[in-house]
């Protein structure tokens, strides 16, 4: 395609300026799509000389033909709005403007998400139809959805950032699925975003937490596809300056002294990432972290349960599975973490019960083969004339934070 | 966001509502005509909502199948015996919850059958594995 990534690029600026402009949300997004594709058609036969000052025009065209057709007062309306001129100084906090929008609470995660790749992302509804594996008829639909709801929802500038950091997180954690990876599209935008609210601590947190595990990648993975949990992963490969990076962001965060969730959970990533082997973890400092975690974010079932496991580390399995035994039953991943402490303190039968319960739950694919080899190696030690044992423990599905 | 199956069996499942006792041939021209019409409306609904993944139906024949060692032709079972699980059908669907997954079910379920009555059949929901999640 002509200027695929030029276009990419240039959709969102050219969003917010139809947005600062006075045009409303939704049907300026419209414009820019129709624009974009006027681009590609025109484009074929040679690029503008100016391409955004183009496209600013054609869907700036685009726009008030829609209006004209809808409404002649909202026209009127328009009309009198004063045109900022647009310039770099402006496009930093475009970007928390974009944001703000396409991340409103009134939004459900997954419409946000969608509606952020978009309109600040610059992917195409095919591309994000691929990443959620989904018709891209669906996330059209669930696009438009997405809009007419924005379109009866009031804006505050500057809108709010920990939506945003919400949306974004989730935009990581989706996974790697999909053809189009989400996980470098969530970390491009929260750079995006901290470029626009440079002095926010937890959004430069999002960005460490963000690298700090994105770092690990390529390690998560063995040869044939399945799962690596964290304390067997090949630490050789991890990508060292991207954990540079993660951890000089964290520790500038830190420095402004205004803890929040996402500070704490790169600050336990970066804890991780900074031990040569999974031996030399540094379990008591992570444990201090969860703490914390415990008192910014209380009553988290999920944020107990990691602490758990931190516990198992720092004061044995026993003290770990008293602090799993509070956590309610039906809670993903509690029989996991269970079976992983009683392993851990001896009790190879509750151990291999708990891996199997545990794979039956599982919400991957990746998970469960991962608890069910767990189940298959304890019951395989147990079986008189069985394999040897002592191969070791894989350690549960550790997730060090969320 | 997460994938449901939503799974429509022609046989099995728990004991029918009253409503979904008499099968299809029992039923009139126009009342097929009208069931079928509205697992469409069903199908656009969803799309507008941005939920819609997939649907199909089976034909109710089909045989089970499995290896009999190398070089031997496949082995085969059936049809179908009379009292076993029968699928005819499925619809996956992309929601936000299991909430909303089961009232999506719900409506499936409502569609008309004899006399026009909303059946009440029962759906098979089953949550799709996912990827892990990436931060561990």
């Amino acid at each position: 395609m002509i200027g695929e990534h030029l276009l990419r690029d240039l959709s969102p600026q050219v969003l917010s300026v139809l947005v600062r402009r006075g045009a409303d949300f939704a049907a300026a997004e419209d414009a820019v799509q129709d624009a974009l594709m006027e681009a590609v058609r025109r484009w074929e036969g040679g690029m503008p000389d100016e391409p955004k000052g183009w496209l600013v025009t054609v869907a700036w065209r685009k726009f008030l033909d829609a209006r004209r057709s809808a409404s002649a007062r909202a026209m009127r309306e328009v009309a009198v709005t004063h045109e900022p001129a647009p310039g770099p100084a402006g496009q930093a906090d475009d970007t928390l403007l974009l944001l703000s929008r396409c991340c409103h609470p009134a939004l459900s995660p997954a419409s946000a998400i969608a509606l952020t790749l978009r309109a600040v992302g610059g992917l195409t509804t095919a591309q994000i139809a691929r990443a959620f594996l989904v018709p891209e008829s669906t996330m059209a639909q669930r696009i438009s959805r997405a809009k007419r709801t924005l379109a009866g929802e009031r804006f505050e500038r500057p809108g709010d950032v920990r939506a945003v950091l919400r949306v974004l997180y989730l935009m990581f954690d989706h996974g790697f699925g999909g053809a189009t990876d989400l996980a470098a599209e969530a970390i491009r935008l929260t750079r995006q975003l901290t470029a626009s609210v440079p002095h926010d601590p937890e959004a430069a947190g999002l960005l460490a937490l963000m690298l700090l595990h994105h770092a690990r990648r390529a390690a998560r993975l063995d040869a044939s596809g399945d799962l690596v949990p964290l304390a067997l992963q090949d630490r050789s490969r991890w990508d060292t300056a991207m954990i540079t990076e993660g951890v000089e962001l964290l520790q500038d965060a830190l420095a402004r002294d205004a803890l929040g969730e996402y500070q704490v959970q790169a600050a336990i990533a970066a804890l991780h990432d900074d031990a040569a082997s999974a031996d030399e973890t540094d379990w008591s400092q992570i444990l201090e972290w969860y703490d914390e975690l415990v008192r910014i974010v209380p009553g988290n079932p999920v944020v107990e349960l990691n602490r758990a496991v931190a516990v198992g580390y720092v004061d044995g399995p026993l003290a770990g599975l008293r602090q799993v035994e509070k956590l309610d039953a039906g809670l993903p991943r509690r029989d996991a973490v269970a079976a992983y402490l009683h392993e851990q303190a001896g009790n190879d039968g509750e151990a291999a019960r708990l891996y199997a319960a545990a794979a039956q739950a599982a919400t991957s694919s990746a998970e469960m083969a991962h608890l069910l080899k767990q189940a298959a190696r304890l019951n395989r030690r147990a079986r008189p004339g069985g394999g040897p044992s002592g191969t070791g423990s894989d350690g549960p599905v550790d997730r060090d934070g969320s | 966001m997460a994938k449901y199956l939503l799974l429509k069996h022609y046989r099995g499942g728990p004991k029918p509502h009253p409503n979904a006792e008499a099968f299809m041939d029992q039923w009139t021209p126009e009342e097929i005509a009208a069931h079928i019409a509205f697992m469409g409306k069903v199908a656009d609904d969803l799309s507008a909502r941005g939920e819609y993944v997939d649907g199909q139906a089976l034909a109710p024949d089909g045989e089970f199948v499995r290896y009999d060692g190398e070089g031997r032709p496949p082995v085969t079972d059936g049809p179908f015996a009379e009292t076993k699980d029968l699928i005819a059908g499925w619809m996956i669907i992309d929601v936000d919850s299991k909430e909303r997954a089961y009232e999506a079910a719900a409506y499936l379920s409502s569609a008309p059958g004899k006399d026009g009555k909303p059946l009440h059949e029962w759906l098979e929901v089953r949550p799709f594995l996912t990827e892990p999640p990436v931060v561990e």
